[in-house]
């Protein structure tokens, strides 16, 4: 029997650690060559390491939501081959993410090695390896659960291999887990107060939002709403799709907001850049990068649409679907999901007509769009028509950029989104 | 004149499921009826389980009484001056004495719980109404819930009818002297059982079975020692070999059987014990009087022992396989307390089972083979009797005893505990224990367990899954 010991991969260049997003296999488990063993992440880029041999998994080092430093072993698969061999995933044909870090903003910078927990060595997939379809758990628990009509199989056993013990089933019932009332007994209307709680590691890109969020909060924001009339841009989209070519993507409104956008930041520039407060340095763009906070199953991602200055309407609309399909299928690049310049957030389609937007940092700006609705308004010949309206809720670096600049651009964009022929002058 | 009765509870059989479960449904204040015809007890009381063992362990002493008189004299330094003399009338009247004995105490457990017993035969007319025949007269009882206990019994095949020389188990108990010579159909539990206890005994046996191997629910390793005392002892066992009848050869009765070659073939058979198997009792007492659905010969019931009609119960081997005692004992005891309005459920993780063969062999849960069957990536340990010296100390040590663990490679849980040696089934209550707790081979490695007993072989059997084994030299 031979060991083949499979190591962290490096996955991008200047990346010193990855996080275990995912197991698909555990301890015991026989393998094929090429199966998937894990998902790894760095920034929002997820790897998929396949196995780059046959045999059974011996070990696995880490837990779902560790960070472990590039190089660690992270899996033992035991083969029947006569030698032993090293394996880096990344040698063996884990396809790991471009190797650019794609900030702009910090060239050069080497990201400070996060303190290395050591891996702990597989404990953990023993809890979850009950096969045999019976919860793990002496006759008296077993008897104590059907009493309190609490369904084992519910229970997070703390035993060994998983077993639940008479204190887990106590812990469970006294945190309200009365979770199962078998149909028949209790008949139609099952409305009892439900104050079970369930506990999750926050990890993965989950985790990475939260850090993001968190850093985001240090800069002072201000926020700035104002109502576009978009009853025309409206039209011409419409009047646009109607008659686009086939196989062309269908506008939507992003397009025209984010030529608008572009125009306007032509006067405000310090709200296309990215602020370095330690560093005491704001680099302003003569390009805009476009991010478009997308969201998916597994969170919320921001794919950008690089160089958006260079391109019409169609060409973003064409970018824009293909990138939010990548980053919805998690098979977006790095680089396609990091170096924005400034954002675009929108909860349009859901509703709300205001939102606080944070900001991504360390961009300056992130322009929020709320949801167009049709309002009565004054004609200014006194009478009531119906327009549509669309609010923007947009943040900003508040130690870059004056509430009058704020204010500048938004309205700039207004009055580009209001009269649209402006938008292709 | 019929007597008319009514009760919460009706209990049909006072087997090891029924007075178990009448008992329990008296104890939880349930007004309950019993019926039965025969003596309390049932067939594990009074014509298997208890006796068969009774016979068991007399054949078993006078076997090493012989040893220690005749060519063996000398052993262990005691020699006994004369060969031992048995009485087959003493043997069964120290045998009766222990089913009067427990039968008589079943009938004061069911008085203490305040159990009504009428002996009789019931005979259901509906699904909750029987009449019972007894000696006072009918007897009709109505009840709110009805528990089915009517337990199994031997299977006869066609062309050799139980009679007087060819028997069943029960038969097998009562012989008034040892047969010369012994056929036994069927190298099952029962028909090893017994089989062995006559060739201890003095009786010339020949196994004739039609599998090709002796105990088919046990793999190799487990019944190579049975297999080796029988041909140690001249016990003759024809494997896939059809019983046909019997016949006369030199006015002696002979078993006619066709060997695995399709050789015809007769062996002397001064009696022919018939040992194939046991069926459900589901006839003669109008069960299809009461719409109950089956599963094959059997009364299907769900794991709260519930049959199709309800308020009807059924439990023991009237309901399935495994059709052993304690089984019957344990649903008893879940459908009593369900029809009290308990929750639960007969939902065991394993049960037990144990030949008391020579030597012994018992097993709970999955042997190896089915582990990987079920898809299961196991190890196994193995510790021999040969290295307890507790087993060296009570002659325990020979006809290569083990105890043999089965466990998840992945989590240790403990899958299946088998075992063959002698004495080994007093063992069956740790294993039992394992399983249902859902051990871990450290649980059991790390119970320290007395020293000098057989129960050291479990520890290390556990020690030896996990690589370690104290007394034994490790893989």
């Amino acid at each position: 029997m031979a060991r083949h010991a499979i190591k962290m991969p490096d996955v991008g260049e200047g990346v010193v650690e990855a996080e275990i997003v995912a197991w698909h296999v555990k301890v015991g488990d026989t393998i094929e060559e090429d199966d998937d063993l894990c998902d790894v992440m760095t920034d929002k880029a997820t790897v998929e390491i396949p196995a780059p041999v046959s045999g059974v998994i011996a070990a696995l080092n880490g837990a779902e939501g560790d960070t472990i430093p590039v190089g660690t072993e992270i899996v033992i698969i035991e083969t029947d081959a006569a030698v032993e061999v090293d394996v880096a995933a990344g040698d063996s044909g884990a396809s790991p993410g471009p190797a650019e870090d794609g900030k702009p903003a910090s060239p050069g910078k080497d990201p400070e090695p996060a303190p290395h927990k050591s891996p702990t060595p597989a404990p953990a997939p023993i809890a979850q390896t009950q096969r045999s379809g019976k919860t793990l758990a002496s006759p008296a628990v077993r008897a104590r659960a059907l009493e309190l009509d609490i369904d084992l199989a519910a229970v997070p056993g703390t035993g060994p291999a998983g077993r639940v013990l008479r204190e887990d089933l106590d812990d469970f019932a006294a945190a309200g887990g009365r979770l199962i009332s078998k149909a028949g007994e209790s008949g139609g209307a099952n409305r009892t107060p439900k104050a079970g709680v369930t506990e999750e590691k926050v990890i993965g890109l989950r985790r990475k939002i939260a850090q993001n969020m968190e850093a985001a909060w240090t800069v002072p924001m201000i926020t700035y709403v104002e109502e576009i009339d978009v009853t025309e841009v409206e039209a011409l989209r419409k009047s646009l799709n109607g008659d686009r070519a086939e196989g062309q993507p269908k506008l939507t409104m992003l397009p025209f907001l984010a030529t608008a956008l572009i125009k306007a930041l032509a006067g405000v520039p310090q709200a296309n850049a990215h602020y370095d407060a330690e560093a005491g340095t704001l680099t302003k763009f003569e390009g805009v990068h476009l991010g478009v906070a997308t969201a998916t199953d597994k969170g919320l991602m921001v794919p950008v649409l690089r160089h958006a200055e260079a391109m019409d309407v169609w060409q973003m609309a064409g970018e824009l679907a293909r990138l939010s399909k990548a980053a919805r299928e998690g098979s977006a690049k790095r680089e396609e999901l990091s170096g924005s310049s400034i954002t675009i957030t929108s909860l349009g389609a859901i509703g709300g007509i205001t939102t606080t937007p944070i900001l991504n940092t360390p961009e300056t700006a992130i322009i929020g769009v709320n949801k167009m609705v049709e309002r009565p308004v004054f004609d200014g010949a006194g009478r009531v028509v119906p327009r549509l309206f669309m609010n923007l809720s947009s943040s900003f670096d508040h130690r870059i950029v004056d509430g009058y600049e704020c204010a500048v651009l938004i309205q700039k964009v207004r009055t580009l989104m209001e009269s649209p022929a402006r938008l292709f002058m | 004149m019929t007597t008319k009765k009514t009760c919460h509870t009706l209990v049909v059989g006072g087997g090891p499921g029924g007075y178990p479960a009448a008992i329990r449904a008296g104890q939880l204040g349930l007004d309950t009826i019993l019926v039965e015809a025969g003596r309390l007890g049932g067939t594990c009381l009074i014509r298997g389980c208890i006796p068969s063992k009774a016979i068991i362990h007399a054949a078993s002493k006078i076997e090493e009484m012989r040893a220690h008189a005749n060519g063996g004299a000398g052993a262990m330094g005691i020699t006994l001056t004369a060969a031992p003399q048995l009485d087959m009338a003493g043997l069964r009247s120290w045998k009766d004495g222990i089913v009067d004995q427990l039968s008589g105490g079943v009938g004061g457990l069911l008085k203490a719980a305040k159990v009504q017993h009428i002996h009789g035969w019931a005979t259901f007319k509906t699904a909750k109404t029987c009449t019972v025949q007894t000696d006072d007269g009918e007897i009709e009882v109505t009840a709110e819930n009805v528990i089915l206990a009517t337990g199994s019994r031997e299977t006869e095949l066609p062309f050799l009818p139980f009679g007087e020389d060819v028997i069943s188990s029960t038969g097998a108990l009562d012989l008034t002297e040892v047969p010369e010579t012994l056929a036994v159909i069927g190298a099952g539990y029962i028909g090893l059982e017994l089989g062995i206890a006559f060739a201890k005994l003095g009786s010339k046996v020949t196994f004739v079975e039609m599998g090709d191997a002796i105990l088919p629910s046990y793999d190799k390793e487990l019944t190579r020692p049975v297999a080796a005392w029988l041909k140690a002892h001249g016990v003759d066992v024809h494997l896939g070999a059809k019983a046909t009848g019997k016949g006369t050869s030199k006015g002696k009765q002979v078993l006619k059987f066709e060997d695995k070659d399709g050789k015809a073939r007769t062996t002397r058979a001064d009696k022919i014990l018939v040992a194939v198997g046991r069926r459900p009792c589901t006839e003669g007492w109008g069960l299809e009087a009461m719409g109950l659905d089956m599963d094959g010969p059997f009364v299907k019931v769900n794991e709260r022992c519930e049959t199709a009609m309800r308020g009807v119960y059924a439990i023991g081997d009237v309901t399935g396989e495994p059709m052993l005692a304690h089984r019957a004992t344990a649903m008893g005891e879940a459908a009593a307390e369900i029809i009290s309005g308990k929750k639960r459920v007969f939902d065991p993780r394993g049960v037990a089972a144990v030949c008391f063969t020579e030597p012994e062999l018992v097993g709970v849960g999955l042997t190896p083979d089915e582990a990987k069957a079920a898809g299961e990536n196991v190890i196994t340990g193995k510790f021999p009797m040969a290295a307890s010296g507790r087993a060296l100390s009570m002659e325990a040590a020979g006809s290569k005893g083990m105890v043999r663990i089965t466990a998840r490679k992945s989590d240790h849980v403990i899958l299946g505990i088998h075992a063959v040696g002698a004495h080994v089934a007093e063992l069956s209550g740790e294993f039992a224990l394992a399983v249902e707790m859902g051990a871990v081979l450290e649980d059991l490695a790390g119970t320290i367990h007395v020293h000098p007993t057989l129960s050291e072989t479990i520890m290390e059997s556990a020690l030896a899954a996990l690589g370690h084994p104290i007394h034994i030299a490790a893989r």
